[in-house]
């Protein structure tokens, strides 16, 4: 029984509670169960037990008087360490937060329980959602479930991608039925196609930033990672709305999502970006695009080639504007107000040693570069320059709308790696969000769904792009998507 | 452009961070790394083109300027690695 709890989605477990085949507390103890016999996995930074028996009793309390909060009362998610959850700890991967417990709770987050669903614990992530890998967590590495049958990496462990691997692997261990997560440059979507889930970003602004530890606030935006594009629908669903607390929030009314899952995509026009056909990408992520545009259009949507010129831009703009807005939003880390304080001779050498100490090489390395390119004499030439080229960027998707109505790509150049490699070259690292990277500097929503095995019985992904607050339309077609790639394949831990 | 030590030494000043005089030049060495592959930029004709400020097309909306938050200081510091009579500490500033 328990185990069959595992392996349900969101909309099956939403039945079964409804139907009264078993209860929000036996499906919480369940998933309890798996965290602790997971923590192998090394997903989890903070586990909850007591606190999500507590929201599941409350769930069946509502249930048994014949309410309930929706699609998601009952159901138990896990939630990446760098949204503040009030009192339990939240550290967003770094050791300068150590011990942080914050008074509040992130709007998100507050949305979720509202909406009745259960909270598992905090999940692994990269130090500052910095990364691609999980591998800058100053809680160490999180673990990829799945293993790789054949090729350089049999046997060894593989990271789930990042920067919200601990979520990604949470729901591909069946250890959570959804998690959320948070996306600057494709921190959902990636670890999403490396560990053979749905990793959904909404559009800038569909979901509030507020009480979410900042990276770079002009690109981060929540969404949710599940094993089903109609559960990342329903997750979405509830997440989504407007907040006065955060004014890049928009005041637009949150659609149903689960019902434009029609399942009819005839007539769509599906953009097919030459750019991104990129040298030396492997051979079998262009044969699952080839595959991809092979399924939609069997659908009945019509294939249209297309053009993004910066395409090849975006990465290296990313890189300027991202670290930029990091140095801005990490500068609060100075020991005084909370975290780590390493006391030092005088204020300067206060903060000079406290952030020596919190903040970890990758971390230390694009706080300096966005310090640099953001000083005196530079402005012009680095931070100027990037915001004019992300303006060709927007507008390159601007005029492919004219066109299609969503874009089909790869999320990323290759399968999950083994933990360890790629870490002595940062821009090999930075590689890995190549083609993710342009929608998040366009602000647009777009959605990573698990489409296939590579030799080696690794997940890969392909990714939709969807025009601004055309999430419906998007989902719609990665619903198809989903249904043609049938992916049903699943880790061996 | 090559970042040398002593432009490391100065970025690292003003981010506040202290970097032991032996990592300045490894540092160096990466930190240009990256610098060198986001120059590509420069190739990009950006005649004309406005710098992006704000990735969604909203305007920001106007609310009434009242005081709707505060008034929970011991929240405030119940995070603070040290605290008296409730303030933050700092290392003395003023000698």
């Amino acid at each position: 029984m328990a185990g069959e709890l595992l392996q349900l989605t969101i909309t099956q477990a939403g039945a079964a509670l409804a139907a009264g085949d078993f209860s929000a507390h036996e499906l919480a103890q369940a998933h309890l169960d798996a965290m602790e016999s997971a923590r192998g996995l090394n997903a989890f930074t903070a586990e909850t037990p007591e606190r999500a028996l507590t929201m599941a009793d409350a769930a069946d309390q509502r249930r048994a008087q014949g309410e309930t909060l929706g699609p998601l009362d009952g159901i138990p998610i896990a939630v990446k360490d760098l949204f503040c959850t009030e009192g339990v700890l939240s550290t967003a991967g770094s050791h300068i937060l150590d011990g942080f417990t914050p008074t509040y709770e992130s709007t998100v987050t507050r949305n979720l329980w509202a909406a009745g669903a259960v909270m598992l614990g905090k999940t692994n992530m990269d130090e500052f959602a910095m990364g691609s890998a999980n591998v800058t967590s100053h809680y160490g590495p999180c673990i990829n479930p799945w293993q790789a049958s054949s090729g350089d990496s049999v046997g060894k462990d593989l990271v789930p991608g990042g920067s919200s691997g601990g979520s990604a692997a949470a729901v591909a261990a069946r250890i959570a039925l959804g998690a959320i997560g948070t996306d600057t440059g494709g921190s959902i979507r990636q670890p999403g196609a490396f560990c053979g889930v749905v990793g959904l970003k909404p559009t800038y602004g569909r979901c509030s930033r507020w009480g979410v530890i900042a990276f770079a606030s002009s690109l981060d935006q929540a969404g949710p990672l599940t094993r089903t594009v109609r559960d990342g629908a329903l997750m979405l669903g509830a997440m989504a709305g407007h907040d006065p607390m955060d004014s890049t929030s928009v005041d637009a009314p949150v659609p149903d999502y689960a019902t434009a899952l029609t399942g009819d995509i005839k007539g769509m026009r599906i953009g097919v970006p030459a750019e991104y056909r990129m040298d030396g990408m492997p051979g079998e992520i262009e044969t699952l695009w080839r595959q991809g545009r092979d399924w939609l259009e069997h659908a009945g949507a019509a294939i249209v080639d297309i053009s993004l010129p910066h395409t090849k831009y975006a990465l290296p703009t990313y890189y300027i504007v991202a670290p930029a807005e990091a140095s801005s939003n990490l500068a609060r880390y100075d020991g005084v107000r909370y975290g780590l304080r390493v006391d030092g001779e005088d204020m300067t050498d206060t903060y000079e040693k406290t952030r020596a100490a919190g903040f970890g090489p990758e971390v230390k390395r694009r706080v300096m570069i966005g310090t640099y390119v953001l000083s005196a004499g530079y402005y012009d030439a680095y931070y100027l320059q990037a915001q004019k080229v992300r303006t060709r960027i927007a507008n390159d998707f601007r005029a492919a709308w004219e066109v299609c109505d969503v874009i089909l790509t790869p999320t990323a150049p290759s399968a999950a790696f083994a933990i360890g490699e790629k870490m002595d070259d940062p821009i090999a690292m930075y590689l890995n969000d190549i083609f993710t990277v342009p929608a998040s500097m366009a602000g647009l929503p777009a959605i990573s769904v698990p489409a296939g095995l590579s030799a080696d019985g690794l997940p890969l992904g392909l990714q939709l792009i969807g025009p601004a607050f055309a999430e419906e339309t998007m989902l719609r077609t990665a619903d198809v998507l989903e249904s043609a790639a049938g992916f049903t394949a699943k880790p061996s831990w | 452009m090559a970042l040398d030590t002593d432009t490391v030494r100065r970025i690292a000043r003003l981010a506040r961070i202290y970097i032991p005089e032996e990592d300045l030049e490894p540092l160096a060495g990466e930190l240009s790394n990256i610098i060198g592959w986001v120059e590509q930029l420069a190739e990009v004709d950006t005649d004309g083109v406005e710098p992006m400020t704000s990735v969604v097309e909203i305007t920001p909306e106007q609310r009434e300027d009242v005081v709707n938050d505060g008034g929970y200081r011991d929240r405030v510091l119940a995070n603070a690695p040290d605290t008296a009579d409730g303030f933050f500490t700092v290392p003395k500033v003023i000698e």
